[in-house]
């Protein structure tokens, strides 16, 4: 039984290395000198390691400014779609109004459609509103979020209503209810739900690369997509960008991950 | 409560999707975007003129490629690793489950671009492995032909740990018990799996192939940082294909047209594949 055990393992530790391999020569690369990845074997470890790829990005490359960029638009993101979903999925789940439940079916079909469908109506309704190259432009999809719509009333569906009528009879008003009693339960949900816009409003792609023209709005991945057409010699560079593209939302998964992986479950199992 | 998101939802997600089959039926292009009065309607003009595009067609044809092959592929690849995760030999079962994880959460850019390189003829690690086991270097992104099965080694190792937890939470429902007594009546790995395991979690596999169709028919940043479409075209999908149509060229009422077609594809492909489950009792 015990060798059965270890060898389970040690292929699950293979499997797992050879999972985090890419990430790991990336962050190995974004320390070598120019031009030292381009040998062959191909060497792992840098044999003099250096920041030089990192000044060079934070330092005439400006990625400084991309990775403000990024961190603004992902924040406000998470903000705008935490205030529009967590009230809707409340009331979808405990409140009632006129065609709730149909209204629900519906946006539970609607997922099914990819938002790509409707980008390019989308852009020139922005381009009538003006919001084309701007930050809100960025931001006008995180608002209509279905899935976090979809995962707080599945959430809220367990809270009892007997809680909500008590403080209805004390006198207390809707919105009352809803600071007071419901978002201390939502916590662990708001949580994921905040992970999930911010990790997925950090990785996009598609939208900020069509709504973002002006190089100053650019957020990392599509100032990183466009420096590698234009650096494709310079390996250790663009990994170095890459590391600073992705480690921050490693690290915020790392940290997050019971929250991140509970809220996967609840969104594709149940539904 | 729900009428700030409801509000925002209808203008920025359902408007412009119905909006999408307004704009296929019109020339919408470079001169309406600067003057709308140049805006006509030509009827079912772009959808023939896309269906005489050999351009559209590859991409079509590039796309059911992505589906055909990447979706056996990386359920397979997902349910493994789900397997060995769920092993109950497994030590430091949370560490490996994290690990395998972790490349779903990173930005598909940056890791494309890593790839980019892992995958280079002469210097990537890819080949250097294969050529330990004395196999002739491959052109992955140089060659029409190894182009696509690259980039679904990209896709499949950034997304089986999203299909993988899926699968972990199925199986853990199987009962134990189950698959011991096929042990002891002398069931191998395979017979078990196929008898015992694979019936047990069905739905689950369905789930996850329609996630994962829905997955490779949304494929664009992996051969835009990648590939650029090439070589030969022969890694242009039809959200590539779209975009191109739409900001490279503005076309837009084309691109539209595009658009519809794809969520006709999406929409059907979902159909034939829940008809299946319910005839074979999956769901």
């Amino acid at each position: 039984m015990s060798l059965r055990r270890w060898s389970v393992t040690l292929l699950a530790a293979l499997v797992a290395l050879l999972t985090i391999a890419p990430l790991l020569w990336m962050l190995s690369v974004s320390f070598m000198a120019r031009g030292e990845a381009s040998q062959f074997p191909p060497p792992l470890l840098p044999s003099d390691p250096s920041l030089d790829n990192y000044r060079m990005l934070f330092g005439s490359f400006g990625i400084g400014r991309f990775l403000l960029n990024s961190l603004l638009i992902s924040t406000l993101a998470t903000i705008l779609a935490l205030l529009f979903t967590i009230p809707a999925g409340y009331a979808f789940a405990k409140l009632r109004f006129k065609g709730r439940d149909a209204t629900f079916r519906l946006l539970v079909a609607a997922l099914v459609v990819p938002g790509q469908i409707g980008m390019l109506p989308l852009f020139l309704e922005l381009k009538a509103l003006g919001l084309v190259n701007s930050y809100a432009g960025a931001l006008v999809p995180w608002l209509a979020g279905i899935f976090g719509i979809f995962l707080v009333r599945q959430y809220c569906l367990s809270i009892p209503d007997e809680m909500l009528e008590a403080a209805r009879i004390d006198g207390a008003s809707e919105a009352q209810i809803l600071r007071r009693i419901v978002l201390p339960i939502l916590t662990p949900i708001i949580v994921t739900l905040a992970l999930f816009v911010f990790l997925g409003s950090w990785n996009d792609f598609m939208w900020p690369l069509i709504i973002l023209a002006d190089q100053d709005l650019y957020t990392l991945p599509v100032a990183l997509a466009a420096m590698s057409r234009q650096h494709v010699q310079d390996n250790e560079l663009m990994m170095a960008g890459a590391v600073v593209t992705t480690l921050p939302v490693l690290i915020l998964f790392l940290a997050l991950q019971r929250f991140y992986l509970s809220g996967l479950l609840t969104g594709s199992v149940k539904g | 409560m729900s009428s700030p998101a409801l509000a925002a939802i209808i203008l920025f997600f359902v408007l412009p999707a119905i909006a999408s089959l307004a704009l296929s039926f019109t020339d919408f292009d470079i001169y309406a975007l600067a003057d709308i009065g140049n805006l006509r309607f030509v009827g079912f003009e772009n959808y023939e003129r896309l269906l005489a595009n050999p351009l559209f067609w590859k991409a079509v044809t590039n796309t059911l490629l992505f589906v055909g092959f990447g979706v056996p592929f990386i359920v397979t690849l997902s349910l493994f690793a789900a397997m060995l995760v769920n092993s109950r030999w497994l030590k430091w079962r949370p560490v490996w489950r994290v690990a395998l994880f972790a490349p779903y959460v990173t930005t598909l850019v940056a890791t494309a671009v890593v790839w980019r390189y892992l995958l280079h003829t002469r210097y990537g690690l890819v080949n250097y492995l294969l050529s330990l086991f004395g196999i002739a270097p491959i052109d992955w992104l140089g060659d029409p032909h190894a182009s696509l099965p690259a980039i679904l080694i990209f896709v499949g190792w950034k997304t089986f740990g999203y299909n993988m937890i899926i699968f972990l939470a199925a199986l853990q429902t199987v009962p134990r018990e189950l698959d011991e007594a096929a042990r002891i009546d002398g069931a191998g790995w395979f017979t078990r799996l196929r008898h015992v395991t694979l019936p047990a979690i069905a739905p689950t596999v369905l789930l996850v192939s329609v996630l994962t169709v829905a997955g490779m028919f949304q494929l664009f940043a992996e051969p835009y940082v990648m590939t650029q479409g090439g070589p030969a075209q022969s890694t242009v999908t039809i959200l590539y294909f779209m975009y191109e149509e739409g900001f490279k060229w503005w076309n837009l009422g084309s691109g539209a047209a595009v658009a519809f077609l794809l969520f006709l594809c999406i929409l059907a492909v979902t159909l034939v594949q829940l008809r299946l489950a319910k005839r074979s009792g999956a769901i």
